[in-house]
């Protein structure tokens, strides 16, 4: 049973590796035949298009039918309905635009621009800024994203299931933003510093469920779980003490962090895009190194394919978990030096948001590969930025890019319903159903 | 998983077998160290009547210091005998009971001495089952579910569902039978949509109750800024099913208060649990489920439907949980709020797995962690100099005890997580 792997790669045999290196040994077909092979077959990058695609129309409907003017209108749907239609599109359509404004770019702004005297002039009153900024809050957006991104998919990739991101998470803010205000360093070495703390924290957070495991065989869904509630009261605690409250404040915020534990910004100070971005994609890149090409990874793979075998070859399954969870949980950590060394610069009892679930669904919809993480996290990032001018501007509530999220996912795991609903055919390479569910009994 | 079942290695054995006593001997730690040193000098009272009972049972007066001491030297004890004597199971067991029996008895000796209203053991204990019944019920839905081998962890959601379907329609129609019902169905849905994606989907089936979570999680959540928000008055408060005091029984000292005045919803989960424990164990179709859940092939094989079955179990077992969830609302608090489950849905999984997957075991999983739930809302309400937050994270952190040091190597139905495909 334990020789079940976890396969997030639901699609089966009929995406990227393996199947490509085969591909070439044949005669290549021309490109434009092989887009429409790929397409009408349903390979995994068709598949999670059309699964986001799903996604944002059942988001659609729900926001259409949940608002009032488009309720009403469809109460009279007998005698106007055309009306109704019309206002079912408006409302829907209304909240993408203002959703695509807040996340890609937004043309009001790039009128701007043109309205300025010179081009010197619109460099330094921020109108070139601003057509940016969609752009830089997506990025900040996602940076946590991709970071605790990682740290699941790593944890998906050794067979482990890392559900307490957050408590990863919050072991790092604690950390790091402790090391932020209460400790004086030089101005590069404290960035650092804290960045470190934060893994740290993170790292010894993410410990517990790893030793847990291999200590006692407690499962780490439900530890990794608990710990997630456990560490969020256990911050709510700490950010009451004198250890981390601000002075002469009463709700629970830390003070804020020096500025010489700011990480720099790239684009001018008018953007809000960080050094965590970089920081991000280096441990993306790092990741994707470790786990293809170092001995740690081969091990984490392995134990992850298949415990017993790996037990056989003379890996240490229980080590591996550990040091699995060590990586994952400094990972997620480091998310929250993004976050608080970022943008926020103080830590308070929410901080923590959503990340850790919407890590779980980044890791999911890239199919924990780093690349995939990346792009998942930027999608995601792109969804609550313009989460934000949505609510704004359309009043529709930010929570539907939680429903979007999960949408989506739902439909990337099930590749048969997507191609059901597509009419697409069948992908001829690969078993159709792999088997890839894992259950307690590993 | 793969320690849950066998060890990975001579040395996981042996500290595995050292996790237990050691944990006993840290509670017995606890006891001492902390509850009986730091205890204020003078006796702890307890009442054991409601007050205006029919029949009273006198109040119990303990020196706080003494006892707490005696609870702890018994569980150091218990720790040594576990650690050097070879036990059965029965032994086992009641080591464990009573290690944290002492344990409680010590933090209230040790929280209530010097209370000028002596502490009322009636009021916790029905406080403890009010605050199980969602827990009883998730896990028996848990149980339902992963007996005939389909993994749950979407409870959580269920209760989210039942809650928000609950609510808005007991406020709707102005009938809280309507919402009971409304939210056993709400869970039923989301239990179908579990059922299609992972029986039809191959859906890996930890994921998808992850995914399923955060889908009830953001549903709700949105249709609550949505729709709730702005009619709050229309939609969001139900009236709250009030406690129905059983005749007789309702009088009995001690046990009447706790077991028999309550609302409906303690009575439909002591209906629930005598279902589903003689269902799954004394009849045809629990047979049936077992086997499914045990060993698809030859569940097959002697003409059992495999998918038919689990399906079935599926769906019903997400109408129980919605119902745990209706409780939270329309049993409770009366009004819904974003993710107000708060993890219970989580706490009757780690149930289920404590209670081995049996019904009767995820009942006392659940009660003791429904017990940690109420004692730590009840130990807050006194002003224990523990700060609010720490007392919160309680019965979390008894849930990762229980899980890592008491439980012990667990066996999951065998075909828990499997698809079944038939070839």
């Amino acid at each position: 049973m334990s020789d079940q792997p976890v396969e997030l790669d639901t699609a089966g045999g009929d995406d990227g590796g393996p199947a490509e290196g085969q591909e070439e040994d044949r005669q290549r077909p021309a490109l434009g035949r092989l887009v429409i092979q790929s397409v009408i077959e349903g390979n995994s990058l068709v598949v999670t298009t059309l699964a986001i695609v799903s996604a944002i129309v059942v988001g659609g409907l729900l926001i259409a039918f949940t608002d009032p003017v488009v309720l009403h209108a469809w109460g009279n749907f007998t005698s106007s309905p055309g009306n109704a239609i019309a206002q079912a599109w408006d409302s829907a359509s209304g909240a993408y635009v203002a959703m695509f404004e807040g996340s890609i770019i937004n043309p009001h702004s790039v009128a701007q621009v043109f309205q300025q005297k010179s081009l010197s002039v619109a460099f330094s009153d921020g109108a070139v800024s601003a057509v940016f900024n969609p752009l830089s809050e997506t990025c900040v957006n996602a940076t946590p994203l991709i970071l605790a991104g990682l740290s699941v998919a790593i944890a998906f990739r050794a067979g482990l299931f890392n559900i307490g991101a957050q408590s990863q998470f919050i072991g790092g803010a604690m950390v790091c933003t402790w090391l932020g205000f209460g400790v004086s360093l030089p101005p590069v070495i404290h960035v650092v510093v804290c960045v470190i703390g934060a893994f740290v924290g993170g790292a010894v957070i993410g410990w517990i469920p790893g030793v847990l495991k291999a200590a006692t065989g407690a499962h780490e869904v439900i530890v990794t779980i608990m710990l997630n509630y456990v560490l969020a009261y256990f911050l709510s605690w700490i950010l009451g003490t004198s250890l981390m409250q601000r002075p002469g404040r009463t709700d629970l915020i830390s003070p804020v962090i020096a500025g010489d534990a700011h990480l720099p910004l790239l684009l001018g100070s008018h953007l809000r895009v960080n050094a965590s971005f970089l920081v991000a994609l280096a441990c993306a890149v790092g990741v994707w190194w470790l786990m293809e090409r170092s001995t740690l990874g081969f091990e984490f793979r392995s134990v992850g394919a298949n415990p017993s075998a790996a037990r056989t070859a003379g890996m240490s399954v229980t080590r591996t978990w550990i040091v699995v969870f060590l990586i994952a949980g400094g990972l997620a950590g480091l998310a929250s030096a993004a976050v608080v060394q970022g943008t926020d610069f103080t830590l308070t009892f929410q901080s923590y948001g959503t990340y850790g679930i919407d890590a779980i669904t980044v890791a999911l919809l890239g199919r924990a590969r780093p690349l995939g993480v990346v792009l998942a996290a930027l999608l995601f990032g792109a969804l609550h930025a313009g989460g934000i001018l949505m609510q704004a501007v359309t009043s529709t509530p930010l929570t539907i890019t939680e429903v979007i999220q999960a949408i989506v996912v739902l439909f990337v795991a099930a590749p048969p319903l997507i191609r059901a609903m597509y009419r697409l055919h069948k992908a001829t390479a690969g078993p159709a159903g792999q088997f890839l569910s894992k259950g307690w009994n590993g | 998983m793969t320690a849950l079942t066998r060890p990975a290695g001579l040395s996981v054995s042996f500290s595995r077998r050292l996790v237990a006593p050691v944990t006993f001997l840290a509670f017995g730690l606890i006891d001492i160290l902390g509850f009986a040193m730091y205890a204020k000098h003078g006796d702890a009272h307890f009442a054991f009547s409601e007050e205006f009972a029919k029949v009273t049972v006198p109040n119990l007066d303990l020196p706080a210091a003494a006892t707490a001491y005696v609870c702890g030297a018994v569980s150091v004890a218990l720790a040594v005998q576990r650690a050097v004597l070879p036990l059965g199971q029965a032994a086992r067991r009641t080591g464990i009971g009573l290690v944290l029996f002492c344990f409680v008895i010590a933090l209230l000796c040790w929280a209530d001495v010097g209370q000028p209203v002596p502490f009322n053991i009636v009021n916790l204990l029905s406080g403890t089952m009010a605050a199980s019944i969602p827990l009883i019920l998730g896990a028996l839905a848990g149980c339902m579910s992963e007996r005939s081998g389909v993994i749950n962890i979407a409870i959580e959601g269920k209760l989210l569902f039942g809650a928000f379907a609950s609510g808005i329609m007991a406020s709707a129609f102005g009938n809280l039978w309507v919402g009971l019902v409304c939210g056993a169905l709400a869970g039923a849905l989301l239990g179908a949509m579990l059922a299609v994606f992972a029986l039809r989907y191959l859906v890996n089936q930890v994921v998808l109750g992850v995914v399923l979570n955060v889908f009830a999680a953001g549903l709700t959540g949105f249709l609550y800024d949505r729709v709730l928000t702005p009619y709050q008055n229309r939609l969001n408060s139900p009236a709250t099913f009030l406690p129905v005091k059983i005749p007789l029984l309702g009088d009995i000292p001690i046990i009447g208060p706790v077991f028999f005045d309550s609302t409906v919803f303690l009575y439909i989960t002591y209906a629930a649990i005598i279902v589903v424990q003689v269902g799954l164990f004394s009849t045809k179709w629990g047979l049936r489920v077992r086997a499914v859940g045990e060993h698809p092939v030859a569940a097959e094989t002697v003409g059992i439907r495999v998918l038919a079955h689990r399906y079935r179990n599926v769906i019903l077992a997400g109408a129980l949980a919605g119902i745990g969830g209706a409780y939270l609302n329309i049993g409770s608090v009366g009004s819904f709020s974003p993710n107000m489950s708060s993890g219970m849905g989580y706490i009757a999984l780690a149930a289920v797995i404590f209670g081995r997957w049996t019904p009767l075991g995820s009942l006392g999983a659940a009660l003791l962690f429904g017990f940690t739930l109420e004692l730590q809302s009840v130990l807050a309400s006194i002003n224990v100099p523990i700060p609010s937050n720490i007392l919160l994270m309680a019965p979390y952190i008894a849930t990762i005890i229980a899980v890592a040091g008491l439980v012990g190597r667990v066996q999951a139905p065998r075909a828990d997580g499997q698809p079944y495909v038939k070839t």
